[in-house]
Order: C-alpha cells, then sequence, then structure tokens
C-alpha cells in the first residue's frame, strides 16, 4: 500500500471513531483532559481512569478530597479532577487522618505506591488503619521505586533486579518483601483490604468493583479500606509494556495472589 | 473582663486553644507539655466538638495538621524540643503550601534528648526556618502564663492572615509554672471559614483546588519563594511586637525574650538601686525581629548585654540589628540552668563597668 492510500485508510477510520455514536469508551468527566507524565504501559494511567470513573458513577466528586504523596503519582492531582492536597514521602496516611477528621462526611482517599506506604510510612499506614480511619488508601505495588529510576521497594520480590539490588534482591541481606495487605488485615479498625491488578480486562473491571465497593464501605462508615493494586513499571523493569504485564502475570501475582484478604463482617 | 484563674501554663495554652474556636489538635505527649494534651482530652471535645488525637508520633502529628489546616480549618500542634525537631519536615511542606497553622515549642534543655528543665536552645531553630528551604515561621516569645494565653489568640489570627504557620516559643518554666491569668471569652467554631484554597471538596460551580508544595519548573519555584519572602518582608514591616522598659535614658540595655526578660526586668531593679542606669528591650516577636528598634537605640547607648538561656543565638540577631553602632555582649547559662538576676547583674559590672 503506498503511503497516500494509507494515510487516506487511517483518516477514514480515526473519523469513524470519533463519531459519538461509534463511541464505546469515554473519558469520565472526572478526569482531567490533559496528557499525563507516565511512561507509555504504566498501570498509574489504568488506575486514574477507574478511581474517576468510580467517583463519577457514585456521583460523588463534589465530596471527595484526594492525597497524593511522593512517588510517581506525586502529580495525579494534575489529572483527578477532585479537590487534592500533595504530601509528604510517607505521610498520606497522616494527611488523610487530617482531612476526615475535620470534614467526616467527606470521601478521602489516599493514591500510594509501595515505597512511600510500605517503607517511610509504614508507621502513618498502620497506626490509620489500627485507629479505623474511614479512608480508602489506593496501594499501587510494582515492587520498585519509579520516581527515583528503580532502586529496590519494601514490596521487590526475591531475586528481582533493582538498580540497589544489582543481583537480584537476597532476603538474607536485603530482607523479605513486606506483605503489607495481609499485615493490616489482622488489625480490627481495618474493614477491607483486598488485591488487584490492572494487567488485563479482566483484571480491570474486578479492580474497579473493588474501589466502588471501598468507596460504599467508606460511605457506610465501616473504617479502613485498601485496595492494593499489583501493577507495572515497565521503565524500571526495562520492558516492554507488553512484556512488563506478562511479569506481573507470571512473576508478580503468583507472589502476591489476587484477592479479597479481609471483607467488612456486615455486609 | 475576663474570667480570671491560676493555672498552670500548659493547661492555660490548652484552655485558650480551646476558646479561640480551635477545630483540632494533634499531637503527641513530651515534657514538659504533656498537660496541653491531658488537660485538652479531659475538656476540648466534650465542651466545643473539637477534633483531638493523640498521633503515633510527631511527625504524623504534623501531617495530620497539614490535612486539616488545608481544609481551612483553625488547627494546632504542641511540642517539646525534640518533638519539634520531628515536625520540621512538615513545617517546611506547610510553610511551602502556605497553609495557616499554630504550633508551640516548650522549649526544653538540648542537644539531643538533653533535660527536661527549660531551655531557650531552640532560638536558631525557630526563627531561621528550621526545616528545609528558604521559610520562616512566625514566632511569638511569650514571658508569662497570660502571654501564652494571648498569644494563642494573636496567634492564629497572625496564621490565617498571612496563610503561615505561626509558633509560640515557650519554655519548660513557663509551661510548668502556675500564674493568674485572665482569659478572654469562649469564640464559636466557625463550621467552614470559606477559605478560597481550603480543599472541602470542588465547588459545584467552581474549579478543584489543590495544595501543593511542588513545583518541578524552576521558575514556577523561585515565583512561589519570591512570594513567601515578600510576605516575610510584610510581617516585617506590620507585625513586629516588643516592650521596652527604662530605655528614655538608659546608659546600656539588657536584651532577652521569654523567660530570661522576667529576670532581667529584676536585673535593671537591682542595678537602678546601685545607680547604673539599666533598660530593658524584650522582643515578643523573634521572627520578625524587632530591627529597627535595636538599631534606634544602638548609638544612644554604651553596650548591650544579651542574655539567654542557651550558647548565644538571639545575640547574633542584636549584632546584626546594631550594624556595629554599639558594644553587643552575650551572658548565658545552658542545658536547663536558670540564671539568677544578681548573676546576670555581675556579669554585667564585670563586662561593662
Amino acid at each position: 500500500m503506498n503511503q497516500e492510500v494509507l494515510e487516506k485508510n487511517l483518516t477514514v477510520v480515526e473519523e469513524d471513531i470519533c463519531i459519538r455514536e461509534n463511541l464505546v469508551y469515554e473519558r469520565p468527566s472526572t478526569l482531567i483532559d490533559i496528557e499525563m507524565h507516565y511512561c507509555p504501559g504504566c498501570g498509574h494511567s489504568t488506575v486514574h481512569k477507574i478511581l474517576m470513573e468510580v467517583v463519577q458513577e457514585l456521583g460523588i466528586q463534589n465530596d471527595t478530597i484526594g492525597v497524593a504523596p511522593v512517588g510517581c503519582s506525586v502529580f495525579a492531582y494534575h489529572y483527578l479532577d477532585v479537590d487534592m492536597q500533595q504530601a509528604a514521602h510517607g505521610r498520606a496516611c497522616a494527611v488523610a487522618t487530617g482531612i476526615k477528621r475535620v470534614l467526616p462526611d467527606k470521601y478521602v482517599f489516599t493514591y500510594q505506591g509501595d515505597g512511600d506506604l510500605a517503607a517511610i510510612g509504614t508507621g502513618e499506614t498502620i497506626h490509620a488503619a489500627n485507629r479505623g480511619e474511614n479512608i480508602l488508601v489506593i496501594f499501587i505495588n510494582n515492587g520498585i521505586y519509579g520516581m527515583t529510576s528503580g532502586q529496590m521497594a519494601p514490596t521487590t520480590i526475591p531475586g528481582m533486579v533493582t538498580t540497589t539490588s544489582p543481583y537480584g534482591r537476597d532476603v538474607e541481606v536485603q530482607g523479605h518483601p513486606l506483605k503489607i495487605g495481609e499485615l493490616l488485615a489482622l488489625l480490627p479498625g481495618v474493614c477491607y483490604i483486598t488485591r488487584q491488578a490492572v494487567n488485563s480486562a479482566a483484571n480491570v473491571r474486578k479492580c474497579k468493583k473493588a474501589i466502588k465497593n471501598a468507596f460504599e464501605y467508606q460511605k457506610r462508615k465501616l473504617g479502613f479500606s485498601m485496595v492494593e493494586i499489583v501493577s507495572n513499571c515497565p521503565s524500571n523493569w526495562k520492558m516492554a509494556p507488553v512484556e512488563s504485564n506478562k511479569y506481573v502475570e507470571n512473576t508478580m501475582i503468583p507472589y502476591y495472589p489476587l484477592g479479597d484478604i479481609k471483607v467488612p463482617e456486615v455486609k | 473582663m475576663g474570667e480570671k484563674k491560676l493555672m498552670k501554663g500548659n493547661e492555660a495554652l490548652a484552655e485558650a486553644m480551646i476558646r479561640a474556636g480551635c477545630d483540632a489538635y494533634f499531637g503527641y505527649p513530651i515534657t514538659p507539655q504533656s498537660e496541653v494534651l491531658e488537660y485538652l482530652s479531659r475538656e476540648a471535645t466534650k465542651r466545643t466538638g473539637m477534633v483531638l488525637i493523640q498521633a503515633e508520633s510527631e511527625v504524623a502529628a504534623i501531617n495530620m495538621i497539614y490535612g486539616a489546616a488545608g481544609c481551612g480549618k483553625r488547627v494546632m500542634t504542641t511540642s517539646s524540643s525534640p518533638g519539634i525537631s520531628l515536625m520540621q519536615e512538615g513545617l517546611s511542606y506547610i510553610a511551602s503550601a502556605e497553609l495557616p497553622c499554630l504550633l508551640a515549642n516548650v522549649n526544653r534543655g538540648g542537644p539531643g534528648l538533653g533535660t527536661i528543665q527549660p531551655a531557650q536552645g531552640d532560638y536558631f531553630q525557630s526563627v531561621k526556618g528550621g526545616g528545609h528551604g528558604d521559610y520562616h515561621l512566625l514566632v511569638l516569645a511569650p514571658y508569662s502564663v497570660q502571654e501564652t494565653v494571648d498569644f494563642v489568640k494573636l496567634g492564629f489570627e497572625l496564621a490565617e492572615k498571612y496563610r503561615t504557620p505561626v509558633m509560640i516559643l515557650s519554655d519548660g518554666a513557663i509551661g510548668q509554672m502556675m500564674e493568674k491569668v485572665e482569659l478572654f471569652p469562649q469564640i464559636e467554631r466557625v463550621p467552614d471559614r470559606g477559605f478560597p484554597w481550603q480543599t472541602s471538596g470542588k465547588p459545584i460551580n467552581g474549579e478543584r483546588r489543590y495544595i501543593t508544595s511542588l513545583h518541578i519548573q524552576p521558575e514556577k519555584m523561585e515565583e512561589i519563594n519570591r512570594r513567601l519572602q515578600a510576605k516575610y518582608k510584610k510581617m516585617q514591616e506590620e507585625e513586629v511586637r516588643f516592650q521596652s522598659m527604662q530605655i528614655d535614658d538608659a546608659e546600656y540595655i539588657l536584651t532577652a525574650f521569654g523567660l530570661v526578660s522576667r529576670i532581667c526586668m529584676k536585673t535593671v531593679q537591682l542595678g537602678r538601686a546601685k545607680g547604673i542606669k539599666l533598660g530593658m528591650i524584650r522582643p515578643q516577636t523573634l521572627f520578625p525581629f524587632p530591627i529597627k528598634q535595636f538599631a534606634e537605640i544602638a548609638p544612644k547607648v554604651k553596650g548591650i548585654l544579651d542574655v539567654e538561656m542557651n550558647a548565644g543565638q538571639m545575640v547574633e540577631d542584636v549584632r546584626l540589628a546594631v550594624e556595629g553602632k554599639t558594644r553587643v555582649e552575650f551572658y548565658g547559662r545552658m542545658g536547663g540552668v536558670i540564671p539568677s538576676p544578681e548573676e546576670v547583674l555581675q556579669h554585667f559590672e564585670q563586662t561593662f563597668l
């Protein structure tokens, strides 16, 4: 096919897609229409989308306050069209506590990475959970420090190569991956802990449902919820996006099995 | 006339916080200020519905302050020296994000775990920023239980006026001693202060708000810095507070802040009784510092003795203010030791006469 014909065909396809009747997907109105800074293939953009779809579907955009601490998603406030606070590294659960306690009828969520939630912020996370703070924690677990370009995280799985575990994580030297979801599930203040993924269309749908459940539990003031999302980091894993999603499926998920870890007793 | 009571400094501070219509307090126990959290636990929630949380650490407490202040609420925390050190990261974020809040440091002796006795070793940390980056706290230094109470009310007003963290720099003696205090009447809590920047849910017909201290573009970050510096300049022009005593005919000036200024007041009396023309200047705001007032008096006197319970911290600001126009000397005790009026006079006589 020559170049001219190719361009013509592409134009026709683009025009067809842009016809409203042909649309199968729309950007949720709660997600700001600008280019994201995330790397191609990164799970953050998918999680942003489903989170904001839930906010739109529940009609809580004007009653939701988000907290984005240090990590790749520190700029989440550029994309999520709700009131937001940027927090210091690891302190999101403390900041969210401050917000929720003075505005108990608002929906409050944090959006944290593994280094933030399970290393520097472990104390704030555990104590917010143990107090039963009525908030939702979205926890992106990709086993690596993305923002600082690929260092070992508390959730890096044994043998995984990072810039600070160049020979693979050696649990004898660097300790074991922290399964913080299972740990938090032991606490009485916690109502809902689930582990999800966004590496396939089916998993995306399940993950969205989990986020929706968590907001509904928050509305019923049932306590602390966390949706852990096993995700990828194509850039720092040094993989193409498709390859990284296969790594999630074949290597990450076997170590971090998906599913509910704790569900509220009163449904 | 307000209600008069005999109260311990820390308890009076807590009472003033409730009366100032404070919406939330987040804190962690530490001697010598634990009475604040204890008093609030007994009184606050039942009287005004104020939110009260004993946080898991000072680090968590200051970040709870960040969250609640960001919702436009009137919030406060208190601690003592080692705990205040732990809050410095959060304070830098609060200053940069321009959130109003009030904190009190009931200063104890350091460095390290130090001692639980009163000291003033946190002057530098309080007035020069304390955390990372170019910022200042507005610092109020009470010298009595009464002034602690008054500064709680004033502190909230200044914090909201300038969208800035304000610190009351007290010490273990002012926090622990009992004095007569006149309390201002209860100010009702405000359900919604309606600040345009507060993150309390995106307005139905308005833009969403976000609070951040992150500006990757250097030009933008410089613009934020310029805005902060302009604010500090305005404070320097409009918010300097100080008290002077017998300076009109004074040949020598004693200067001190907080607890030590009470000691120096007595030293002025003792000196005057011996025919020495002593006067005193007591800065009530440590930042902004009364630069102009020191510059004006410097050429008129033979010398200034700065007295502090540290190794010589405010004295640096006094020297900068007088620009060499008079002799400035220092006398200090450290580690929780309080100097006596006679000791200060003796040192003055040895140094200047």
